[in-house]
């Protein structure tokens, strides 16, 4: 199959992503976005990879999906004590820097 | 010999520095150490006097340097002292009078609680005036002036809790610094001409000079001897000069500060012999002011106001005489030491009667005084009669010669002066006559009992005698003077005389001047004698009106000079606000402006963060393929 209908996909999972991070309010659902614009990336840095014949972008789709997992218990971690203070979700209601 | 001539400074100055700076514990003999340094002064100067009298008259000049006071290259200023016939004269007069006056002082302030304070300042006055009539040169000369100044503005000002009085130090304060600012450019122009300003080489010097440079030199020396000496167009300060306490009034601004200017003008008379242009500004201005003075004397119910304009008339003779070169300076100076004496006397007098009726100023409240006060009477009565120059008496001579050598100025000119010489003494004993009448004859016109009541008295002998001594100066001073022109002999040296040949005899000029006197008083004896003198002023014609008003001098001032410095100031303001202040203000307004807008971005919504960055990268992954493709 030609590889760039990856990359089609790819744009098209970060454009999703991207949308979502702008659109939606809920926290989790952001959070999920953002998930998938990484993985968007993960996907085209692997096409690429396949591409060009050497293993870089593999590489550096192991490290993304590590720092990923790392954001994922920070981002998690605030969200859950951000929810036990305010009982809400929602991105609109951390406009403030203190409570 | 030559020590003295310090001391004859030293005295009073040391008088000023111990008295002001002193304190309370000089209270009660204050102001006997004054009059003791006044007198002092006055000692060392008969002293020197004597033996200026054992030498020869060219010999005569004597000269004391003191100290170099600025050394710059060849910029010397020294404090150095000159003592010639002239300045002689002055320290005479000065040192004289002035201890008199102390003396007098002495019991006319006896109820002041700042008397010391007073005595401090009056001896301030005497080192500043000896300062200015000693000095070698124009810048030690500026020195002195700048002194009676200040003395003046603090001796007019003594009284500083009346408004009239602090308003009246600040006039005559900011009058005579437009003056001073003409004699500051006289010396500037003296250095550029003549790269010194010591009396000698300038006045030696004149030939080399430009004529249009020595107008400029005389007409600036004139503009600071019209603003020390209150003639026209800078006379409007001493009538409210007469704020001051009344021996001030009679020393500084009647005997000795006033004359000043004579001085500055006589000295220079080099400087003005070169220059006929500037010679006949002068005469211009000393018979403007000889008749605008008198016609403000005329209209005045105020004694000492009346006495002023009297002042302000008598200096005009002795700046018309100036002006008229080797033939009138010796008179000038002549009329200035009687003028001294008989003025000086006439204030004291005017003290004397204020002190036995509460401070009251105004004539039309006198009347019928001399049975309560003889000897003030007949002081002021002797004062009287040599100021209209009743013959024999001091002011008969000196202002006989006055009006003679303006005869004697030839032509048009000396009969337009002469004629206005003669005007001037008809009106002098017009309304000197008037100010008799109305404060020693006719009814008495006071109130006798009631809250307003007087009780006339005469004064303590502390004051009456300096009147007394001061009257047998005023009677006899004119034949001392005129014996053998003994007076103009003693001048000679300085002053270089010339006898002015008048296009009549002597006698004609002398019947006129008493025919001049004799209509002046009988116009004042029949309008005041005869009828009786309403106690509240009529509303008079519209030249009484204008002269009660010093003939709108104050109007005048107003409106050419006070108003457009207003508006000029408001101007200036306006423009600071506006313009200065504006642009300021408009660059931080715009920036601070700038920035609220800016702070909306930052809403603290994390996905608009979001859409920034999101458009940013974006645009840049734009312009990076739109680069590429270009």
């Amino acid at each position: 199959m030609n590889p760039v209908n990856y990359l089609y996909l790819a744009a098209l999972l970060f454009a999703i992503g991207a949308s979502g991070v702008l659109v939606r309010r809920n926290a989790i659902v952001l959070f999920m976005s953002v998930e998938l614009m990484l993985n968007a990336c993960n996907l085209a840095l692997v096409t690429f990879s396949r591409m060009h014949g050497n293993l870089d972008g593999q590489i550096v789709a192991f490290f993304t999906m590590v720092v990923a997992a790392a954001e994922v218990v920070v981002g998690l971690a605030i969200i859950v004590s951000f929810f036990r203070s305010r009982h809400s979700a929602s991105v609109d209601d951390a406009s403030l820097m203190k409570l | 010999m030559e020590a003295l001539i310090g001391l004859l400074v030293g005295a009073p100055l040391l008088g000023a520095a111990v008295l002001l700076c002193g304190g309370r514990r000089l209270d009660r003999t204050g102001h006997w150490l004054g009059t003791a340094l006044a007198a002092a002064s006055f000692v060392i100067g008969l002293i020197l006097f004597i033996d200026m009298l054992g030498r020869e008259a060219e010999q005569r000049a004597m000269h004391q340097h003191l100290f170099s006071w600025i050394p710059v290259a060849d910029f010397r200023a020294d404090v150095a002292f000159q003592l010639d016939q002239l300045s002689m004269t002055f320290v005479l007069l000065i040192t004289g009078v002035g201890t008199l006056i102390h003396l007098y002082s002495v019991g006319y302030m006896e109820h002041d609680e700042r008397r010391r304070r007073f005595f401090g300042y009056l001896n301030l006055f005497l080192a500043a005036m000896l300062l200015l009539v000693l000095a070698d040169n124009y810048l030690l000369l500026y020195f002195g002036w700048e002194g009676v100044g200040l003395a003046s503005y603090l001796l007019i000002g003594f009284w500083q809790h009346k408004t009239s009085a602090a308003t009246a130090s600040k006039k005559a304060f900011l009058v005579n610094r437009v003056g001073d600012i003409g004699l500051a450019i006289a010396v500037m122009l003296m250095f550029t001409t003549f790269g010194t300003f010591t009396f000698g080489p300038v006045l030696e010097s004149t030939g080399a000079a430009g004529e249009g440079k020595l107008t400029a030199i005389g007409l600036m020396l004139l503009l600071a001897a019209c603003g020390k000496s209150a003639q026209v167009p800078l006379q409007s300060w001493l009538g409210d000069a007469m704020e001051g306490p009344t021996p001030v009034s009679a020393l500084i601004h009647a005997a000795t500060m006033v004359t000043a200017g004579i001085y500055l003008v006589v000295r220079s008379g080099a400087i003005f012999n070169a220059s006929p242009d500037a010679q006949l500004v002068v005469v211009t201005v000393g018979a403007v002011t000889l008749l605008y003075g008198a016609i403000v004397g005329c209209a005045k119910d105020d004694i000492k106001k009346a006495l002023a304009g009297s002042t302000m008339s008598q200096i005009g003779y002795m700046m018309l005489a100036a002006g008229l070169g080797p033939i009138g300076y010796a008179f000038a100076i002549m009329h200035l030491v009687t003028h001294g004496f008989f003025k000086a006397g006439l204030f004291l007098g005017a003290g004397s009667v204020m002190h036995g009726m509460n401070d009251d100023v105004d004539m039309r409240k006198y009347g019928g005084l001399r049975k309560y006060m003889p000897v003030t009477f007949v002081t002021f009565g002797l004062g009287y009669l040599a100021i209209i120059g009743f013959p024999g008496l001091s002011g008969f001579f000196s202002k006989d010669m006055i009006i003679e050598a303006a005869f004697a100025k030839g032509g048009a000119q000396g009969w337009i002066l002469g004629s206005c010489a003669l005007l001037g003494a008809a009106i002098t004993a017009y309304y000197m006559t008037r100010v008799m009448i109305l404060t020693f004859f006719g009814p008495e016109r006071w109130s006798k009992e009631g809250p307003d009541a007087r009780h006339p008295h005469e004064s303590p002998k502390s004051m009456t005698i300096p009147m007394i001594v001061l009257a047998v100066g005023s009677v006899g001073a004119g034949f001392v003077f005129d014996l053998n022109e003994s007076f103009v002999h003693w001048l000679e040296p300085v002053t270089a005389l010339e006898h002015g040949h008048p296009p009549m005899s002597a006698m004609t000029i002398t019947a006129g001047t008493v025919v001049a006197l004799l209509i002046g008083v009988g116009t004042a004896w029949a309008q005041y004698g005869r009828r009786p003198v309403p106690v509240q002023a009529p509303r008079g014609s519209l030249l009484t009106r204008a002269a009660r008003r010093d003939l709108l001098q104050d109007d005048f001032n107003h409106v050419v000079l006070v108003k457009p410095g207003e508006y000029l100031t408001r101007g200036l303001v306006y423009l600071d606000h506006k313009v200065v202040d504006g642009f300021v203000n408009g660059t931080a307004a715009s920036f601070g402006g700038l920035s609220g807008r800016m702070r909306r971005v930052q809403n603290g919504f994390v996905r608009s963060y979001a859409v920034s960055m999101f458009g940013g990268a974006v645009l840049l992954l734009a312009a990076t393929l739109l680069m590429r493709a270009v």
